[in-house]
């Protein structure tokens, strides 16, 4: 029982389009009529000051949020309704901003569950760990240690994840999205918290995916050094309205930016 | 000192003087221990996949009797009563997902529990209207469970082992190895420790909450229904079944909620504990000590071990 995962999109071309979205809680507008879209291949970072929006977008693509007007379009196929796990079997994976691993799995199992699915055999065959089910479990765990390897966390994988460092949990998590082989990671302040060797270290991974599995990647950092290393293109969010989008240097120039950032005398 | 000799001294001679009475007791707590097992592992089946403790597990074991013997009492051969039971609690799974827990998702735990007494109190209204309040007998011949007893010569004595219990017994030990090594070698396990662990992280990877709740809540009906099955074939089918329901609370606090092999072996220790202790100092405090002994076992034992004996160890990073 698959979702069809719709036509192949060639690298550059748009990947998803969000057209003229708005959400509000109560009286509150979270993001207010914002347009912008994601080419295949590129890093596409989302900044802005505490409570822009930025983690309600990434709700709304990966269908945690239902946007009150407004279209998605993602692999060229349009949405109204979509819930998280259609997303996720359409090829959209992530991380979250307070890490939500499963605290009582070990970092092995974690990774596997992101294989959910990829995984088709009848229960009754897993049941007995028998014939094709067998195999299949050995294949995936194949992948998922392929996975393990290039995080470099082989150490911990037999570790549950509660006890684990807050980075390597960052980690974990981000090889749990990985092992979905996602057309689209998104990716929410998957730097926050951390020294400045762990940042490093995981901007590394992150233009790893990038390079290595092709993976397009839409992440939120408050870190702007490294937003503006990472990334092709930058939207910049201010209370839930787009004040700007285009290059890191492009929007680093934009008075409207600077503004929100560093404050304006009215 | 007598009350000293009484408590330390003299049960223990009683065991060495009769041990075939102390084997029997042995046994006779242990199918005990079994049944509470069966009922402990419905109430961890749910607690696991969903956090719920599920006040409604001990109505869903008399629910199931009720129906089998119902539909049977209607002229419906034995086996396909336990067909069509099968497929009632499955559709009960079903129910309960799309009427109970879809509109009350993300609402908090104590929320979702006060939801499980509302299923509790229209199980047991619904199975009134449809089958009637009055005890009935399980039909135990009927589905082919052994009947009679099997004498063993043991020290001197004789230990009677009931068939019917014998078959609890090792229906009990499938149904818990099956389930065990389901939640934890199947990728629908391991999806069940997931949304156990976090529905955010869950539905993330694709994990549908729906489906894993309709099996959980489906699984724990079998459970029931095979819990009713052996209960009702020791004593009768009735509403007052629904009281063993919080038998298997000491049970949980022994094994711990989160833990399959942990209800067995609470289930085995709480009554092996109360036969044993009802039989041997019972005496001393007038009798009737088996109502409650188990609670104060659960008690005892929480107090070295809250997570209880197998239960996941709680860990928190500050």
């Amino acid at each position: 029982m698959r979702a069809p995962s719709g036509p192949d999109v060639a690298v550059g071309d748009v990947l998803l389009s969000v057209e003229n979205v708005s959400l509000s809680f109560g009286g509150v507008n979270a993001v207010s009529d914002v347009s912008f879209d994601i080419r295949k291949g590129e890093i596409r970072a989302i900044i802005g000051p505490n409570g822009a929006g930025k983690t309600s977008m990434l709700n709304i693509i990966n269908g945690f949020y239902q946007p009150q007007h407004g279209r998605i379009t993602f692999k060229g196929e349009m949405r109204s309704k979509m819930r998280p796990h259609d997303a996720a079997h359409g090829g959209i994976a992530r991380t979250f901003q307070n890490v939500a691993l499963f605290r009582g799995m070990t970092a092995l199992d974690n990774i596997m569950a992101g294989r959910t699915l990829k995984m088709h055999r009848n229960f009754f065959w897993q049941l007995l760990r028998y014939g094709p089910a067998m195999t299949e479990e050995v294949e995936h765990r194949h992948r998922v240690e392929e996975i393990i390897d290039f995080l470099k966390i082989q150490e911990i994988r037999r570790t549950p994840v509660g006890r684990l460092p807050y980075g390597l949990q960052k980690r974990v998590e981000l090889g749990r999205a990985l092992a979905m082989e996602p057309d689209l990671l998104l990716l929410d302040e998957p730097m926050a918290g951390m020294n400045i060797e762990e940042k490093e270290d995981m901007s590394r991974f992150v233009l790893d995916v990038n390079d290595h599995y092709g993976t397009t990647i839409a992440l939120i950092e408050h870190d702007m050094g490294v937003v503006m290393d990472l990334s092709d293109r930058v939207m910049v969010l201010d209370h839930g309205i787009k004040i700007a989008d285009g290059t890191p240097d492009e929007v680093k120039s934009n008075q409207g930016v600077i503004d929100a950032y560093l404050g304006v005398a009215h | 000192m007598d009350i000293l000799y009484k408590v330390f001294i003299d049960p223990f001679m009683q065991m060495g003087a009769a041990p075939d009475l102390l084997f029997q007791t042995l046994w006779d707590g242990l199918v005990a221990g079994v049944l509470y097992s069966l009922i402990a592992l419905g109430f961890v089946l749910i607690f696991k996949a969903s956090g719920v403790f599920n006040f409604a597990q001990g109505i869903m074991v008399v629910f199931a009797a009720l129906t089998l013997v119902g539909l049977h009492e209607h002229g419906v051969p034995a086996y396909v009563a336990l067909a069509i039971t099968i497929v009632v609690m499955f559709a009960l799974a079903v129910a309960v997902e799309k009427l109970v827990l879809r509109p009350l998702v993300n609402q908090p735990d104590i929320i979702l529990f006060m939801a499980t007494f509302g299923l509790t109190y229209f199980l047991i209204g619904f199975g009134e209207l449809v089958f009637g309040g009055d005890p009935k007998v399980m039909i135990a011949d009927q589905l082919g469970l052994p009947r009679g007893a099997i004498d063993i010569k043991v020290a001197g004595g004789f230990v009677s082992l009931q068939k019917i219990d014998i078959a609890a017994t090792v229906i009990a030990s499938l149904m818990v190895a099956t389930l065990a090594i389901f939640f934890q070698k199947t990728r629908i396990g391991r999806a069940l420790r997931a949304v156990a662990d976090s529905h955010k992280a869950a539905l993330s990877v694709g994990i549908s909450l729906e489906q894993i709740w309709v099996i959980v809540w489906f699984a724990a009906g079998l459970v029931a229904l095979a819990t009713g099955i052996m209960w009702g074939a020791r004593s009768e089918v009735s509403f007052a079944l629904e009281v063993i329901a919080l038998k298997a609370l000491p049970v949980l606090i022994l094994g711990g909620f989160t833990s399959i092999p942990g209800a067995i072996v609470g289930g085995v220790i709480i009554g092996v504990g109360e036969k044993v202790g009802e039989f041997y100092w019972g005496p001393l405090l007038g009798s009737g000590i088996e109502t409650w002994l188990a609670y104060v076992i659960a008690l005892v034992f929480l107090l070295f071990r809250p997570q209880g004996l197998f239960g996941e160890k709680i860990i928190e990073r500050i």
